[in-house]
């Protein structure tokens, strides 16, 4: 049964019934309706809500559920996923799973509450100090935004990684019909928190000589750091290897120009896609799903002989952009079409943009 | 044979990273026998800081985390609400509780987490290399106020215990020193206390060591003693600040 829903909630009841009984966070707009679902939801179930005292505090509060391996999630708006970076580094370092969400807006600094994608350097580079990765996925519809609270979960269980759904505050806001998935039964959140039994924090009664865990980022002798941070360069060669998304829309071997845009950028290049298809034009687009890892080959392996430019759509000034000339390696000429300061492009726009490029 | 001492369960074989004289090695102590007294290591999970006692999460013989700076309270406070079966402490520093962790431990202690912090007080930086703390002393010389620190420019030291106190929430809070053997041994009441309660989840519970740095205030272990005790004391005053589980509660 599909329900109407604003993306902001319905990713909040899917992290509910993926098994998310922790959620710490603190309110900023545009997410606030997420922070609320839980506020209202999570005593419902027996889960925990904490409205923490900073952004800060919240995503420490993560780190610390996530190290008695148990789901736990925090979101948040640019401003505020500036403030967790400092935690995201720290759960990367010590190989935690988390899920973070950021409900994007315009920046730098306090910027506006619109929509933006002015924080996919910082999502997708790294954010914090030091050599990490989030795993970061990029919903386009509130319906992908609520499953991939579930993938999120999965993914930074399986890796031990803190994963990331950058949305937008399009996103957030909208309503459409979702339809969830079947709510976990505790017998399974049971199930999915013994799987960290060797690593987690368990003191346990029934153990006397239960060994001692760390949770920890600390390893002060370069040459174990060295170690250690080789070993999570080979959790990412495993992400990149086997979890890399994307949507192919229209590519067909008469495409002239290959759009690349994802979030909510993709639809609107998606209806100029349409309207340009119904006046005789085919034009492809490929739309990231995993931004990080990124699909770079499926990019690459998109330019048949009769493409002649790329295009890239964002609401930022270009940083998605990069990814793509990595991926396009100088082979055609990369066009883009980009807003600043949470100011989102028309359909109109992004088609104009693609004939002039024809 | 009778055995009279022994390392607590509760620490690890590890030695210590400690100076000589430094009384964090006597801090650590008295919460290992805490925990192994109240038969409590194998529901025990602590949280270490940043600072001269960053590898205490290898020191203690219980599940550990090491927290970011400032951020143990925090990160105690996800450990307990997602294991609230279990218990809960975390050890910090002047630096790491009372600078960049304030917002941490005023709302930490403001819910009332059911968690036990404890909070060495030292008067200075000591694993950077000595330089001014939140609870250096006015006209203190570190190697960030060379001159002396100067209450007019950077304020006065923080009294947190004081702090706390106005808060409605914590459920015991109480200073002692580690200066003297029979300090020493007030000192284990309190952890004591402290650890009782947590082990009964009655609430937030903060224990303050008054203690010394020999090797930053540039003095002998015996020296740093007796100056803490002339000029840590007048600020940072010995005694209970409340204790709701005593008879006739707060005091």
């Amino acid at each position: 049964m599909k329900v109407l829903m604003k993306g902001n909630e319905a990713v909040a009841e899917a992290a509910i019934r993926a098994g998310c009984r922790l959620y710490f966070a603190y309110p900023i707009t545009p997410q606030s309706e997420l922070i609320e679902y839980m506020a209202k939801m999570m005593p419902k179930v027996g889960g925990t809500f904490l409205q923490a005292e900073s952004e800060v505090a919240a995503i420490n509060m993560v780190y610390g559920a996530a190290g008695c391996g148990r789901r736990v999630m925090t979101s948040s708006s640019s401003p505020g996923i500036s403030l967790k970076m400092e935690g995201i580094s720290y759960i990367a370092g010590a190989k935690l799973p988390a899920v973070i969400v950021n409900v994007q807006r315009g920046g730098p600094g306090l910027g506006d509450i619109a929509p933006a994608q002015g924080d996919y350097f910082q999502a997708t580079k790294g954010g914090g100090h030091g050599d990490y990765h989030c795993i970061v996925l990029a919903p386009s519809t509130v319906q992908e935004f609520a499953d991939m609270a579930s993938l999120a979960f999965d993914l930074a269980d399986k890796y031990r990684n803190p994963a990331m759904i950058l949305s937008d505050g399009l996103l957030g806001q909208m309503m459409e019909p979702v339809e969830f998935a079947e709510p976990k039964t505790q017998e399974e959140i049971d199930k999915l928190n013994e799987q960290h039994k060797a690593w987690m924090m368990q003191p346990n009664e029934d153990e006397p000589n239960h060994h001692h865990h760390e949770i920890n980022s600390l390893e002060i002798d370069p040459e174990v750091l060295e170690k250690h941070v080789e070993g999570l360069l080979e959790v990412y060669k495993e992400i990149e290897k086997n979890e890399l998304r994307w949507e192919e829309y229209n590519l067909s071997d008469d495409n002239e120009i290959l759009c690349v845009a994802y979030g909510t950028a993709s639809r609107i290049v998606k209806s100029a896609v349409d309207t340009l298809k119904a006046e005789g034009i085919n034009v492809g687009l490929i739309r990231p799903i995993t931004v990080w890892p990124y699909p770079y080959k499926a990019i690459a392996d998109a330019l048949h002989d009769k493409i002649k430019k790329v295009i890239v759509f964002e609401y930022n000034s270009g940083q998605m952009l990069e990814d793509v000339k990595l991926a396009v390696n100088g082979k055609r000429e990369v066009e883009f079409l980009g807003k600043v300061g949470g100011i989102v492009f028309t359909p109109e726009e992004a088609k104009a943009k693609i004939e002039e490029n024809l | 044979m009778q055995v009279i001492a022994k390392r607590p369960e509760s620490l690890t074989k590890l030695n210590f990273t400690y100076c000589p004289g430094c009384t964090h090695g006597i801090a650590h102590r008295l919460i290992a026998e805490a925990i192994d007294e109240l038969g409590l290591r194998n529901q025990m999970m602590g949280v270490a800081p940043v600072g001269c006692s960053v590898f205490a999460y290898k020191f203690f013989n219980c599940d550990m985390a090491e927290a970011a700076h400032g951020r143990a309270p925090a990160v105690a406070t996800g450990m307990k609400r997602a294991r609230p079966d279990m218990h809960v402490f975390t050890y910090q520093g002047d630096g790491d509780l009372a600078a960049i962790g304030t917002a941490e431990i005023i709302h930490a202690a403001n819910r009332g987490e059911k968690i036990s912090v404890f909070f060495v007080n030292n008067a200075i930086y000591g694993m950077t290399g000595g330089q001014m703390a939140p609870t250096t002393l006015p006209g203190m010389k570190t190697s960030t106020s060379p001159y002396g620190r100067d209450a007019q420019d950077i304020g006065y030291p923080i009294q947190v215990c004081e702090l706390l106190n106005s808060l409605n929430a914590p459920y015991y809070i109480e200073r002692v020193s580690l200066l003297s053997a029979p300090d020493v041994m007030k000192a284990k009441k309190a952890v004591t206390k402290a650890m009782t309660y947590n082990k009964e989840n009655r609430g937030f519970t903060f224990v303050e060591f008054v203690s010394t740095c020999p090797t930053n205030w540039g003095m002998t272990a015996v020296d740093s003693l007796q100056w803490a005790k002339d000029n840590m004391l007048p600020t940072f005053k010995l005694g209970m600040f409340r204790d709701r589980g005593a008879e006739g509660g707060d005091k």
